[in-house]
This record gives C-alpha cells, sequence and structure tokens, in this order.
C-alpha cells in the first residue's frame, strides 16, 4: 500500500473509486507554520506527545520521541501537553 | 517508556485532517482497540474529504464510503455479508459526525439500534456541520456561533442527549468518550467489541476551525469539557448508567472562554449555561443512582 | 402472482443478503421472502429495514461486502432510494431489485405507471421490463448473471397489479439447474480484511471523468450480455427474451412499440388485425437501460408508421420511450414517421380496442404526434 500510483489512462483504472495506496504520499509536513524541537535533555519519554498527535507522525525510536518532519502540520498540541515542557514551537524558516 | 495506548498505527500520516483535528485523534484511537479485522464505514463527514483521495487512502483497514444518512443501514448490510459469509470476527465500525448521526442518519441510526445490529457506531461530534463551513447542527451547544447562528441570533436550542436516545432503544452498550482521556476511549471500543448487538459511542472531539480556537487547544478543550462536567464520561450497559469520572467541578467559564464561538455571550448567558451543566450533572447522578436500585 | 414470481426469482439465484420494506403492490415479494428465509427454505439474511432508503443503503454494504443482494421496492419507495441507485450504479454494485411500477403520488394512486422507474433513467441501472411473471421470475436470475459481470445493478420492472398482483401458471425451475448457469457471486473487489481497501472516496476532477466513462462503456457491453445470459438460458430452460421482442414486425407497415403488460395485451390485438388484412407487428421495448436503439432501427426503421404507447410522462413533453424511439430513428436516411401515446397513466385500463385504436391511428399516418389517448375534455376524446 505505500508505493505512489501512477494511472495514464482510463484501461489502467479499477472499474470503481477503489482506493489502494497510503496518504503517505502526501507530505503534509509543507501546510507547517511552526515546527516543534524537542529538547533531549528535558525529554522523560513518556510519549504523551506520542499519544496525543493528531498526525500519528511522531515515531518512537530507541524509547524516544522522534518527529517526522515529512507529516508534522505543527498544530503543536505536543508542545502543549507534554508535561516537562520539552517541546518549543519555532517559526518556520528562522 | 511505557506507552498506555497499543503501538499499533492503522492510521497513517498524510491525511488531509486540519490542524488540531480532534475527529483525525478519534479515528485513531479507535482502530488502535478495534486491530486489523475492523470495516469502517463512513457517511459524508469531515472524515469523507481529510480521510484521502483516490487512489490513496489513511485507513489501513476497508473502508466504504456511503451516503450522509446511511451510516447505519450500510453497516447492516455490511454485518449481514459478513454473516452469511461465516465471518463473524470482524468488527463493523459506523464512523459519523454529529450531522450524520444527531440529525440526517438518526433515523437510519435508531432502525438498526432497534434491530440490535451487531455494530459499532461511533459519533465523533464536532458539534456542527464543520466540514461544509460550520453551520448548526442539534448537537450544537446553547449559546454558541456557527455561520447559521451568527452572534446577533446565537444558538438558542439545546444539544439532544444522543446516548440517552439510544439508551430508549435499550441499546447493549453506549457510551461517552474523549479524545483527551484516549485510554478510557481505547477501553469502552474493547468493551463494545466484546459486547454483541448495537453499540454506541459518543466521542467529543474538539474542532479548531470551527469553535475558533488555537489548534494546540484540541486536548486542553476535550479535557475541560469533562472537567467541567461540560461532557461527562460515562456508559450505559443494559440501562445500568456508571459515571466513570467524577471531577471536582471547574466552572464552565474555563471552558467557555477559550472559544471563538462563545466570545459574543454576556454574564447573563454563561450563567444559564452553567446552570443547565449544573442541572444536566445533577440528571446524571440520578440516572446512576436510580439505575444502580 | 407476479410478486411471488419476484421471491422465487431471488430464492432461486440464492440472493444471500435482503433488505427491504413493505409497499404496495410489491408488498407480497417481502412477505414470501419473510416465510421463506424463516422455514429455512431460503438461505438469506433478510433486513428488516425502517425504510427503502436504508434498504437500498443495506444491499450496498452487502453487496460491497461480497454478498449477492437483492431488494423490491415501487413508486414513492424508488423514488426515496434515489440517492443510493446512483451510489449503487456509481460503486459498481451488482444488486438485482424488482420494481413494480405505480404512479407517483399525489393524489395517492397505487396502479400502474412507469414514471417512477423512468425517472430513475440515468442512475446507472439496467432496468428491463417484463410482460409476464415467468418472465420476472427468468429475469432476476438472468440480471445477476448479466450484473455480475458488468459490474451494474438491474431493476426489473413489473406492472402494479396487472402483473403484481394478477396470478399466472409460473415454471419454477429445478435448482441445480440454477446453479448450472448462475455460479456463487465471488466478485474481484470487496470489503475484505485481509486485503483492505477504501471504496468510494473522494475522486477529483482528474479521474471522476474517466470513472463515469466506465460506466458508460459497462452499460453499453450489457447489451450483448443480455443477449448472451438470455441464448445460454434459452439453451437450459428453452426461454428467451432479449433486448427486445419483434412480434410480428417482418414487412409491416405500421409497427406499435409498447412496453409491460400493455405489449401482451397488444399482441392479442395485433393477432386479430393481421388476420383482417392489416399490416402491423409488435415491437416490445425489454430492455430500457441499456436501450436497444440498433434493434429499433432494424426493426423499425423501415416501417411506415411507428406508435409508442406510454404508460409514463416527461411532462411538457411527451412520453419517455416515445423521445427515446425517435432519437434511436433520427439518423436513419429515411425514417417512419412517429406518433406518442399517454395511456393508461395511473393504472387507467388500456383495453385491447384502446390498442386498436391507437394502431389506426398510427396507420393513418394523420394525427398529432403526441396524443393523450382518450383524456377526458369536455366529453370528447382526443385524438388529436
Amino acid at each position: 500500500m505505500d508505493d505512489e500510483i501512477k494511472y495514464k489512462n482510463v484501461k489502467e483504472l479499477p472499474p470503481m473509486t477503489v482506493s489502494t495506496g497510503l496518504m503517505l504520499v502526501n507530505k503534509t509536513g509543507s501546510w507547517r507554520s511552526l515546527r516543534p524541537i524537542i529538547d533531549e535533555d528535558k525529554c522523560i519519554s513518556c510519549m504523551i506527545c506520542w499519544k496525543y498527535c493528531p498526525e500519528a507522525c511522531i515515531d518512537i525510536v530507541d524509547d524516544k520521541p522522534v518527529i517526522n518532519l515529512d507529516y508534522c502540520k505543527g498544530c503543536a498540541i505536543c508542545a502543549e501537553e507534554c508535561p516537562k515542557e520539552a517541546i518549543e514551537m519555532l517559526e518556520e524558516g528562522k | 517508556m511505557r506507552l498506555t495506548l497499543p503501538e499499533q498505527e492503522l492510521m497513517s500520516s498524510g491525511h488531509k485532517g486540519c490542524q488540531g483535528c480532534g475527529g483525525v485523534m478519534a479515528m485513531r484511537y479507535a482502530l488502535k482497540a478495534l486491530g486489523e479485522d475492523t470495516i469502517v464505514v463512513i457517511p459524508a463527514c469531515c472524515w469523507t474529504v481529510l480521510e484521502g483521495e483516490f487512489p490513496y487512502t489513511s485507513l489501513r483497514v476497508p473502508l466504504l464510503h456511503t451516503a450522509f444518512e446511511t451510516a447505519a443501514s450500510a453497516s447492516s448490510g455490511v454485518r449481514a455479508a459478513l454473516r452469511v459469509k461465516g465471518k463473524d470476527d470482524v468488527n463493523v465500525m459506523a464512523w459519523a459526525g454529529d450531522g450524520g448521526t444527531f440529525d440526517i442518519g438518526m433515523q437510519a441510526l435508531s432502525g438498526a439500534v432497534e434491530r440490535n445490529e451487531d455494530f459499532i457506531y461511533v459519533c465523533y461530534d464536532n458539534e456542527g456541520y464543520m466540514n461544509t463551513g460550520i453551520q448548526r447542527s442539534s448537537s450544537t451547544p446553547y449559546g454558541a456561533w456557527t455561520t447559521t447562528t451568527p452572534v446577533d441570533a446565537f444558538e438558542k436550542a439545546h444539544k439532544k442527549n444522543m446516548v440517552d436516545i439510544m439508551v430508549s432503544h435499550d441499546i447493549p452498550y453506549a457510551a461517552t468518550a474523549s479524545i483527551a482521556y484516549p485510554e478510557d476511549l481505547i477501553r469502552k471500543l474493547n468493551k463494545a467489541k466484546s459486547i454483541e448487538g448495537a453499540k454506541f459511542i459518543h466521542i467529543l472531539a474538539p474542532c479548531p476551525s470551527g469553535w475558533r480556537c488555537a489548534s494546540n487547544q484540541t486536548v486542553k478543550l476535550a479535557r475541560l469539557a469533562v472537567e467541567t462536567n461540560v461532557f461527562p464520561l460515562y456508559e450505559v450497559e443494559h440501562g445500568k448508567y456508571t459515571i466513570n469520572r467524577k471531577p471536582r467541578k471547574k466552572p464552565a467559564k474555563e471552558y467557555l472562554s477559550l472559544q471563538g464561538r462563545f466570545r459574543h455571550i454576556s454574564d447573563e448567558v454563561a450563567a444559564e449555561i452553567q446552570e443547565q451543566i449544573d442541572a444536566g450533572w445533577e440528571k446524571l447522578l440520578k440516572k446512576e443512582k436510580d439505575s444502580m436500585e | 402472482m407476479g410478486n411471488h414470481a419476484a421471491a422465487y426469482g431471488a430464492k432461486l439465484a440464492k440472493a444471500e443478503v435482503v433488505a427491504a420494506y413493505p409497499i404496495t403492490p410489491q408488498t407480497q415479494t417481502v412477505e414470501k421472502i419473510s416465510e421463506m428465509v424463516a422455514s429455512g427454505e431460503m438461505q438469506a439474511e433478510f433486513i428488516k429495514v425502517e425504510s427503502e432508503h436504508s434498504a437500498m443503503a443495506a444491499c450496498i454494504g452487502a453487496s460491497a461486502a461480497g454478498a449477492r443482494a437483492f431488494t423490491a421496492t415501487s413508486s414513492q419507495g424508488l423514488a426515496l432510494m434515489h440517492e443510493l441507485l446512483h451510489w449503487a450504479g456509481g460503486a459498481r454494485l451488482p444488486i438485482v431489485m424488482t420494481n413494480v411500477n405505480r404512479a407517483m403520488a399525489p393524489g395517492w394512486n397505487i396502479w400502474s405507471e412507469q414514471t417512477d422507474s423512468l425517472a430513475q433513467r440515468d442512475t446507472g441501472w439496467m432496468q428491463i421490463y417484463c410482460e409476464s411473471n415467468q418472465e420476472v421470475l427468468d429475469t432476476i436470475i438472468q440480471s445477476f448473471k448479466v450484473s455480475e459481470k458488468v459490474l451494474l445493478p438491474t431493476m426489473i420492472c413489473l406492472d402494479g397489479f396487472s402483473l403484481s398482483h394478477t396470478y399466472e401458471i409460473v415454471d419454477v425451475p429445478d435448482q441445480q439447474l440454477i446453479d448450472s448457469y448462475l455460479p456463487s457471486f465471488d466478485p474481484e473487489y470487496k470489503l475484505d480484511v485481509d486485503n483492505p481497501q477504501t471504496f468510494g472516496a473522494m475522486n477529483s476532477p482528474d479521474w471522476y471523468y474517466e470513472m463515469r466513462y466506465q460506466i458508460h462503456r459497462a452499460m453499453v457491453e450489457a447489451k450483448s450480455l443480455i443477449i448472451e445470459a438470455n441464448k445460454e438460458f434459452d439453451e437450459i430452460f428453452g426461454r428467451s427474451y432479449g433486448l427486445v421482442e419483434n412480434y410480428r414486425c417482418e414487412d409491416a407497415e405500421t409497427i406499435i412499440i409498447a412496453s409491460g403488460t400493455i405489449a401482451s395485451t397488444a399482441k392479442d390485438v395485433i393477432d386479430t388485425m393481421i388476420r383482417n388484412g392489416t399490416s402491423v407487428g409488435l415491437l416490445r421495448i425489454r430492455s430500457f437501460r441499456p436501450f436497444p436503439e440498433e434493434e429499433i432501427r432494424e426493426i423499425a426503421g423501415k416501417a411506415k408508421n411507428v406508435g409508442v404507447i406510454d404508460r409514463n410522462i416527461s411532462f411538457g413533453h411527451e412520453g419517455v420511450f416515445f423521445t427515446e424511439t425517435k432519437a434511436s430513428l433520427y439518423d436513419l436516411p429515411e425514417h417512419p414517421k412517429a406518433f406518442g401515446f399517454i395511456a393508461g397513466l395511473g393504472g387507467r385500463d388500456v383495453t385491447p380496442e384502446d390498442i386498436e385504436d391507437m394502431i389506426r391511428i398510427t396507420a393513418s399516418g394523420d394525427a398529432d404526434e403526441v396524443t393523450w389517448y382518450k383524456l377526458k375534455d369536455a366529453g370528447v376524446v382526443v385524438t388529436k
């Protein structure tokens, strides 16, 4: 399901509107105006940021949260909910 | 590190939900609870649009899009097909917004629950027609602004109590849940999964775009809705009410003041809302007490 | 009765999910199916929904999940389904439904008229109009075969009361023979947890247009598949119907075009008239979608005069079969004169004498293009 699907013409189409690929092709990171930065010194790996992420784009790598910026829309729920205030939202482009 | 939710992600990144969408969080949790053996039926709602665009989807489980008022009836058909094919271990989850549940889909929902179809009906409630640009629904709370209840004529009707309506159908299981309490939400969906017959889960899903609040406030607002008794967490099993959280009551103003949709309300209206909330809470306590006896 | 023939058709076709709601004059179909499911004679899930809208929605859910789905309705019920008829067609779900043709209210009228189904013309459903109860039963079985091949739903229409409630002897074929004719339904695309796919998502102008083209192609392709399914049915059961029925049209100067039970009445009239020296034939249109334009050109194209009897009306215009027939004849270098008759709306009787009269008016070649036949107009029978 992870691959990009490229139909060239009507003959290649399935008979009905059936979706067989994943929206992972849609890199929603471009929506973002604020970029979350995790302060690793403050982070206690409670994974509350992972828990509340509406994008399901916080990966767990070596028991630590890693934000996938390809998909993060910058909603800042993670920063708001972090009990240690370990996530800072920085303006993109700065 | 200890995860309090199942790790498996059946909802993928890349969906088109607005920043901070509560409805997206609700789906993520629901699928964590129900797992891969689940067929989802979605009528017209925000999820119709945000889910994806042909030929892509953001669900790793089968999904049937269907017409606005047909979540419950189309789900009935899916269940019937699974039964004739002998696939009894598959969950059927209807997933509708408040418009599709409280309003246009009410008849089909009533029919399916009366027939006690074996399915889980989830209403993710953002208290209005948010997908079409914030119009009032019969779930919009008293006092709220929407584009069809402008500030000079703000919403005057009271939000329907869907759980009570479901309980009146003798539904085996009905519950409220909140995206601020995902462990509770998942527990409830797991319970729903274990019960045969119709199940109704009412999830409050704050909508930053429609509630006129910052995108980072979604969880906070959902939590405040519980803490102020605006949206109490409870479940009803075969008519027996159990309140899951009896919070030390915060004033409703803490909840209302964070949302632009209530910005216009006077102190009098705010007081009225507080009275309604208190009365609703007392009623709920009484239902719990009465159903214990 | 026709309603029972429909129920037996669904049973023989081994419909796996039936979702239906009662409406006059279809109700005996759902009653009979209920009885057969309750007794175990029919192995199906019967969902007793709270409306026709939910009936079609449930059929859509069932069909999308890979089950053979059937329902029955009429008139107001069909109109209530309208949104979902588009859905079933667009989703390419091979649902089969009988519609008992009944007039639309107001005023309330439970008698025969085809405006209900013809108003659903562009929903992506095949539409077959039957003239006998045997044809109703046989067509249900044939339609599942065609629908499942071409991935389009079929609506089988039978006239209210004159078929739905009329008792005729119907041959109920042997189940084993039916099974050899109609294999079980095993669609390539379905809701399946082992192969998760999403059906009916947003589809932008990028591909929506091509999706519509595919429905169109499927409908065109259905023509040959209906003929093929009839041929194969004929080989086993000795009965065949086709897209149209050519009844004594060879070299006929006047051809009358009709559908449903008006066509079956017309056959007797034509036999008598031919015996008395009139050159006349009947072209019965059975398949309305796909529309048999080639057959109409071939059979009716050489006639001098063609009369189309419509038990339906497109207000401000004319009968629907008349419009479609004329359009089919248009590109012939020389085409017959065509006359339309609006007759029998709301179940008004169309007698053999009426049909003979309409044939004579047609044969005269001298009439208004459209006649509201026997309209009570200041006590005068208006024919021109």
